[in-house]
């Protein structure tokens, strides 16, 4: 069974991408939407960006914010600045790497349904005398809400299976920066099969569900999700 | 109401220059044939389509060199050809969501516009179950709830069925009653047209073609809308009596010279518009005893127009009113017509339109 620091780091890993997921709803949808609207040149340029985690071993990512977070860098210096205390391997460093490496399972799936949407709704609604706020709160995001639900939903999940930035940012600190990955790789490394076999098994458990859950959203989805099944 | 408009427009197979003003008529109709430009025109009108140009209407500037209100402060409402109702809302929700936004307190309230529009039993209807026509009652509901100050219509009636069509032609008869929001339409129908405009603005390969009252446009012999197949004048007549026996009813043309139509449930005295297609009037010069046409009437030749076919468009004469008569060029000479001869106009078939305005 799970001993009392095991369940720390479960309780860990679900404040982390709580809180990841939380930032990411805030800065997810505008940026979706202005990806989905936007006519600037650069755009496939912006969309390989936020893509790229997709596609980096998350090491590389995890080596660059490592040399960002360090004290003596500008980012570094900042948060020292505005917090009092230094930036690398703390929790706020997981949820900046989170963020980021969670950034393209949030977007994504918003970016396809809002480019899906009838613009044609948004039109009818601005000749009703709807503003541009107005319209994405009542019609946007009804019409996206499965969207919105998938896009947690991976974000979380997503964030949840993170390890590779976490081992080379978060320095592995119980009660602070051991995520469940993390504990894993630690019990397999100390030979602790049946520990480890609670945390593999569960993570299994739990990503299998969730996912059961966006596809069976997906599958009932009107307005495109479309984009779900590509990811 | 006054809609004055200066647009430039270029696209890549297609163009729109206008300078015209659309005047003080409550209901306005756009019309010209698919690819004609009404789409854009219209669309441009309530800002969602960009271009340069100038517009103004009732005073207010809506467009200039360097200002642009966006459509969602111009106060108008739009009705569009596919209704484009709100799919997560019920009926209710999608009349509501105008109703919240009116733009003044002026207007009617949703039960009375349901009661209008006869949606009072499908208030709570899902939108995806309803039919076209329902559809389009419920796009129509909508923009009156606006309250807006100008309600522009793409064609309303261009998806639904004959069945659909009439019904709402119907209702949108009774907006000169129930509303006194001006209205401007875009169709390419000119039967739907000549039923409810009271103006008329032709729009021929991006250009204004001609444009005036509707019915005096409709007698204009030298217009290349009334030598197209269901070219056809339109008459104001009242009604004088109904004929129980022969389901008969009689108007009055200028108040002297009868004419026949099927029953109508008018009421007598109402000024009506008829709708008297070029192709059902034939000329003669004397007055046939002997036939089967009921509407003979006595008229002056105005003018001929000979085409480089068979066929001349004669207009006539009638009571101070103008008919238009399609016959042959062939006919033209046998008869020996010439401006000024007096004939009798036989008219096969009338339409009623509506209770002129």
């Amino acid at each position: 069974m799970l001993s009392a620091q095991d369940w720390v780091a479960v309780l860990v890993t679900i404040k982390l991408a709580a809180v990841t997921t939380a930032i990411l709803l805030l800065i997810g949808p505008p940026l979706a939407w202005w990806l989905a609207h936007t006519r600037t040149r650069s755009k496939p340029l912006l969309e390989a960006l936020v893509a790229l985690p997709l596609v980096l071993p998350p090491t590389v990512l995890g080596f660059y914010l490592l040399i960002a977070f360090a004290p003596a860098s500008p980012l570094g210096q900042l948060w020292l600045a505005v917090s009092g205390g230094q930036l690398a391997f703390t929790f706020s460093a997981l949820v900046i790497a989170s963020v980021i490496y969670s950034l393209p399972f949030v977007v994504q799936p918003l970016q396809a349904s809002f480019e899906a949407l009838p613009r044609a709704l948004l039109e009818a609604a601005s000749t009703m005398g709807a503003s541009r706020a107005d319209q994405f709160r009542n019609i946007v995001m009804p019409l996206s809400k499965r969207s919105f639900i998938a896009a947690a939903s991976l974000g979380f999940a997503h964030t949840v299976g993170e390890f590779g930035v976490v081992l080379m940012i978060g320095g592995n600190i119980p009660g602070q920066t051991q995520v469940l990955s993390i504990a894993l790789f630690d019990k397999v490394e100390a030979m602790a099969y049946s520990e480890a076999h609670w945390f593999a098994g569960g993570l299994i458990v739990f990503s299998l569900l969730l996912l059961a859950f966006i596809y069976n959203l997906n599958r009932r989805s009107s307005v495109g999700a479309s984009g779900l099944i590509k990811l | 109401m006054s809609l004055n408009i200066e647009l430039s427009l270029k696209r890549e197979r297609f163009s729109l220059a206008l300078h015209t003003q659309l005047p003080g008529a409550q209901f306005s109709a756009i019309y010209g044939h698919s690819g004609a430009g009404k789409t854009t025109l219209l669309r441009w009108i309530a800002g969602l389509e960009r271009a340069p140009g100038s517009l103004s209407f009732n005073g207010q500037r809506w467009q200039a060199p360097g200002l642009f209100v966006p459509t969602q402060d111009r106060q108008i409402a739009y009705v569009f050809q596919d209704a484009r109702l709100f799919p997560h809302l019920t009926v209710r929700g999608n009349l509501e969501f105008a109703y919240q936004r009116r733009f003044n307190d002026r207007g009617p309230s949703i039960n009375e516009v349901a009661s209008w529009f006869e949606l009072s039993s499908l208030l709570d209807a899902v939108t995806d179950n309803l039919s076209g026509g329902e559809r389009q009652r419920v796009a129509l509901a909508r923009a009156l709830l606006s309250s807006p100050q100008l309600i522009l219509m793409d064609e309303p009636l261009g998806s639904l069925d004959p069945q659909g069509k009439a019904r709402i032609l119907h209702h949108l008869e009774q907006l000169h009653r129930l509303s006194a929001t001006p209205v401007v339409y875009v169709s390419h129908d000119i039967e739907e047209v000549s039923r409810l405009a009271d103006h008329l603005l032709i729009l021929e390969g991006g250009r204004v073609s001609a444009q005036g009252p509707l019915i005096e446009l409709s007698s204009r012999h030298n217009l290349r809308l009334n030598h197209e197949e269901q070219a056809a004048a339109i008459i104001e007549a009242r009604i004088e009596h109904h004929d129980r026996h022969y389901h008969l009813t009689e108007l009055r043309i200028g108040d002297t010279l009868p004419l026949f139509i099927s029953r109508s449930d008018s009421v007598c005295g109402a000024l009506v518009r008829v709708r008297i297609p070029a192709r059902d009037v034939s000329l003669s010069l004397s007055k046939a005893h002997d036939s089967s046409i009921l509407n003979i009437l006595p008229a002056t030749v105005d003018a001929i127009e000979e085409s480089s076919n068979a066929r001349a468009l004669v207009r006539l004469q009638v009571a101070g009113q103008f008919l238009l008569a399609r016959v042959t060029r062939k006919s033209i000479d046998r008869l020996q017509l010439t401006t000024g001869k007096v004939v009798y106009a036989q008219i096969k078939s009338v339409a009623l339109l509506s209770a002129a305005q």
